[in-house]
């Protein structure tokens, strides 16, 4: 079971570096909305302290996104999803896989990138930490939704804009527990609540998740 | 004599059962909206804090009841089409969607009205505003997800789908967002006895069976054009007398 799901992941990975560009995109399109930011709320240090979080947070969330529509999309068009759903092979396991694979190029780059973008914004090196932490419990779930919503509009024309209105109104509590964190660690309060619910909700989707989506998928295919 | 009791779930047989339906409750709805209204503007006493601009409470709260009633409701439906594959059902939630973000949008509008000279603002990111809010997102999902689908069986499924993990999330969602912030009134009515004057209780709860009955109304009229719409090509619906005119 193990050996599918490295398999998967590992297949996910590599067509990935063959599409390098596919990979910096997202990763752009991250930089320049965080950037956007300053020039549109202005500069005064003190302003962009206290909303660098939720700047951050929100920029991850709209460039996940971005990405969710190539989870499924290619393998749906030249047939491989067809094939892997007649494996015998449990189809939520291969998921995971696909999942897993998602959140290690798109999301991963995104929390190692976060703290020199934070440093922008002039975030202290502890706040910098626990928003480090709390994106690397949340960005894995935002890619376990997604995936969810991916599966639902596959192959729709317009699926894009309809999957960022399915899966952003779900992926809340997530941006609401990574930026309490932060600005719990900033006001001096413990953050272990915050990141504890976090690591709950990973748990959860991590149990749910890849069967709704296979369920998700099996809708869209038939 | 046995009874069946799935006689009413084939659309041929609900069709006219919802037809004989409609006026009654359409009829009690009109006369409930203008008993619940006229308690509520004329018998209510005036509220000692809040003064005339709490009657709006009179349409407030009801249409907050039914937009998140109505979302389990759909979801419910819309479960049992998915695991029993029954289209009658599926239908009854494709029909819900609209009154129920109706109802979601009237609360917001209504709450923001009420915001203004109580708040001093007309909206506050308040905890239950902003899962009202999201309330209503996960209402225009469903319906666009639906939407966007031609086939009709695999947009009830998908939306069905969609409506299953909504109503997981939404627990989630209400707890997060109150956590991060509250500043909306407690409910008022309790189980264990209420500190509401009995008129106010009385408008209140009329108007909460005026918006039933006109959901149930609404619902049924819809549900009755959805049946129409999908079973055009066959025999029963070309021998109903409205069809052969």
């Amino acid at each position: 079971m193990f050996d599918l799901l490295v398999l998967v992941i590992r297949r996910d990975l590599v067509l990935a570096m063959r599409r390098r560009a596919d990979v910096l995109t997202t990763l752009i399109f991250f930089v320049m909305v965080v950037s956007l930011f300053p020039l549109g709320v202005g500069p005064e240090m003190d302003m962009l302290r206290k909303m660098a979080a939720g700047v951050l947070w929100v920029a991850a969330l709209l460039s996940s996104m971005l990405s969710l529509g190539r989870l499924f999309s290619a393998d749906y068009l030249d047939g491989t999803l067809e094939q892997m759903m007649l494996a015998p092979q449990s189809l939520s396991m291969l998921v995971l896989g696909k999942m897993t694979a998602h959140w290690m190029v798109s999301g991963l780059p995104l929390v190692m990138l976060a703290p020199v973008l934070g440093l922008q914004f002039d975030m202290p090196v502890r706040e910098l930490g626990v928003l480090v932490a709390g994106l690397l419990l949340g960005t894995p779930i935002l890619s376990m939704l997604g995936a969810i919503g991916a599966a639902l509009t596959l192959g729709l024309r317009g699926g894009g804009v309809l999957l960022s209105l399915l899966v952003l109104p779900l992926c809340i509590p997530v941006l609401i527990f990574g930026t309490g964190a932060v600005e719990a660690v900033s006001s001096g309060l413990p953050i272990a609540s915050h990141l504890s619910l976090l690591g709950a909700l990973l748990v959860l989707s991590l149990v749910f998740t890849p069967w709704v989506t296979a369920q998700a998928l099996r809708i869209s295919m038939e | 004599m046995t009874v069946n009791w799935f006689k009413y779930s084939a659309p041929t047989t609900f069709y006219g059962l919802a037809g004989k339906m409609i006026p009654w409750f359409a009829v009690s709805a009109a006369l409930l909206f203008c008993a619940g209204l006229y308690v509520g503007f004329f018998v209510a006493p005036v509220d000692a804090q809040q003064g005339e601009f709490y009657r709006i409470i009179f349409i407030h709260v009801p249409t907050s009841i039914l937009s998140m009633f109505l979302y389990l409701i759909m979801a419910g439906y819309a479960a049992l089409g998915l695991v029993l594959n029954t289209r009658l059902s599926s239908m009854m939630a494709t029909a819900i969607a609209p009154t129920g973000a109706l109802f979601a949008f009237i609360s917001l509008w209504t709450g923001a009205l009420w915001g203004k000279p109580m708040w001093g603002a007309w909206w506050m990111w308040d905890a239950r505003l902003t899962s009202e809010l999201i309330l209503l997102f996960l209402y225009l999902g469903f319906i666009a997800l639906h939407a966007s689908i031609d086939d009709p069986r695999r947009a009830d499924r998908a939306a069905a789908l969609l409506a299953i993990v909504g109503s997981v999330n939404v627990p989630i969602i209400y707890f997060s967002v109150q956590w991060w912030n509250t500043l909306h009134q407690g409910s008022t009515i309790k189980f264990s006895g209420t500190t509401m004057h009995v008129a106010m209780q009385q408008a209140l709860l009329i108007m909460l069976l005026a918006c039933w009955a006109y959901a149930i109304a609404v619902v049924l009229a819809r549900v009755r054009s959805i049946i129409l719409e999908r079973e055009r090509n066959t025999a029963w619906i070309a021998e109903l007398p409205e069809v052969k005119r």
